[in-house]
């Protein structure tokens, strides 16, 4: 990691989980990196003229093409000779498992040298707090508000992390800011591999998710602690846990303390536990439990 | 190495405007204080130069200075991440003045 601030001044909001992922990976790849951003909150919040906040190279992408404008500058810089670079996407929920799945899909079968991080904050934030597809079940957005009958978002979160693995692609891994040395560990491996690359980081939105400024990553650490989000890798066909939760606790206070679910019943607390629960002994039959992942 | 903070031109001519949609990375012309209702002070004496506060900072604003570290008032935003992740208690939220 270098000393070097590559994101700076910017003007997301206090306490931003997303910033802090596009921070904390540009840090580690150094300013050597290529970085993309479509449309969503680390392009809103970082280019907003004269205030140009990257200190590296970076360009805004279109919404779906933040995989293909990748494809495009590794191929253009390669031709040109040059190889002492990364190019690195930074794509939120929205940007990728909704509008640039085709395009990320795309670069992994062409099996393009490219990272793509997805910092997931759970809703299209930017916008005003819509649902996307990576919002968890039971989620308060302006999309799928809770009222009597619909207790906020109807769908559970789309598992992302499987369907880029189900590719084949050379390495993917899931990540949270509240685990910061794991997933700088995580960009540093990703950078090393020649292929495509995922990383998919929970990146709280104090605003969305209703919580105080200094809880994101607190938060996010918890989120893992209590087993509902799980960092892995893959890598040549395997998966691995990367950190284990001791133990599986009850989620009523860490769901209740995000004004998101701040609805929720205590069967749809059960639910949501349920599913953990039968996550966990999927994982726990079909993937290598090492601490400290892939080696 | 971080951006830094130039004079905002009053006045732009045609040839100030960028005749592409490129321009030069790193420009700042705005800071982020006035965004902050509170301020972390860092106590110098219970600071071990862990540097937590730094790795977390979402904003980047916390860097070294000697053995312990110090704060860029003109981007930090007050959030407060770094008061509740040093395991010292050596960052104290206080409310801005004025």
């Amino acid at each position: 990691m270098v000393e070097d601030e590559f994101f700076y001044g910017h003007k997301a909001c206090a306490g931003c989980g997303g910033s802090l992922a596009v921070r904390i990976a540009l840090k580690v790849l150094g300013k050597r990196a290529v970085a993309v951003l479509p449309a969503g909150c680390m392009s809103a919040v970082g280019f907003n003229f004269p205030q140009l906040c990257f200190a590296n190279n970076a360009i805004i992408s279109t919404f779906a093409g933040t995989a293909s404008m990748l494809t495009g500058i590794e191929a253009g810089l390669r031709a040109k000779g040059i190889t002492d670079f990364v190019a690195v996407g930074f794509a939120g929920d929205g940007g990728t498992a909704d509008i640039g799945i085709q395009a990320l899909s795309g670069a992994i079968d062409r099996d393009d040298d490219i990272l793509y991080i997805c910092y997931d904050n759970e809703a299209y934030m930017n916008t005003g707090i819509q649902k996307s597809s990576l919002t968890p079940f039971g989620a308060k957005t302006t999309t799928t508000p809770a009222g009597k009958n619909a207790h906020g978002n109807l769908r559970p979160k789309k598992n992302m992390f499987e369907i880029v693995a189900a590719h084949g692609i050379k390495y993917a891994a899931t990540a949270s800011i509240g685990y910061l040395p794991d997933y700088m560990k995580k960009v540093q491996r990703a950078s090393e591999i020649k292929g495509t690359k995922y990383i998919h980081v929970i990146a709280p939105c104090p605003t969305g998710w209703g919580i105080a400024s200094d809880e994101s990553v607190e938060i996010a650490k918890e989120a893992v602690d209590c087993g509902l989000w799980v960092l892995a890798e893959y890598k040549n066909g395997n998966y691995s846990v990367s950190i284990k939760p001791k133990n599986l606790p009850g989620l009523q206070t860490h769901i209740k303390r995000q004004g998101r679910f701040k609805h929720l019943t205590d069967d749809d607390i059960a639910y949501v536990e349920s599913q953990r629960d039968s996550k966990w002994n999927f994982i726990n039959q079909h993937w290598t439990v090492t601490q400290g992942g892939i080696k | 190495m971080k951006p830094h903070l130039r004079n905002l031109k009053t006045k732009w001519t045609l040839q100030d405007y960028p005749d592409s949609t490129a321009y030069e990375a790193g420009y700042l012309t705005s800071k982020n204080a006035g965004w902050r209702s509170v301020r972390p002070v860092i106590d110098a004496e219970k600071c071990t130069g862990c540097l937590q506060c730094y790795l977390h900072c979402p904003d980047g604003v916390i860097f070294k200075s000697g053995k312990v570290v110090a704060i860029d008032y003109d981007f930090c935003k007050g959030c407060g991440i770094c008061g509740r992740i040093c395991r010292l208690k050596a960052i104290k939220m206080e409310v801005e003045s004025k």
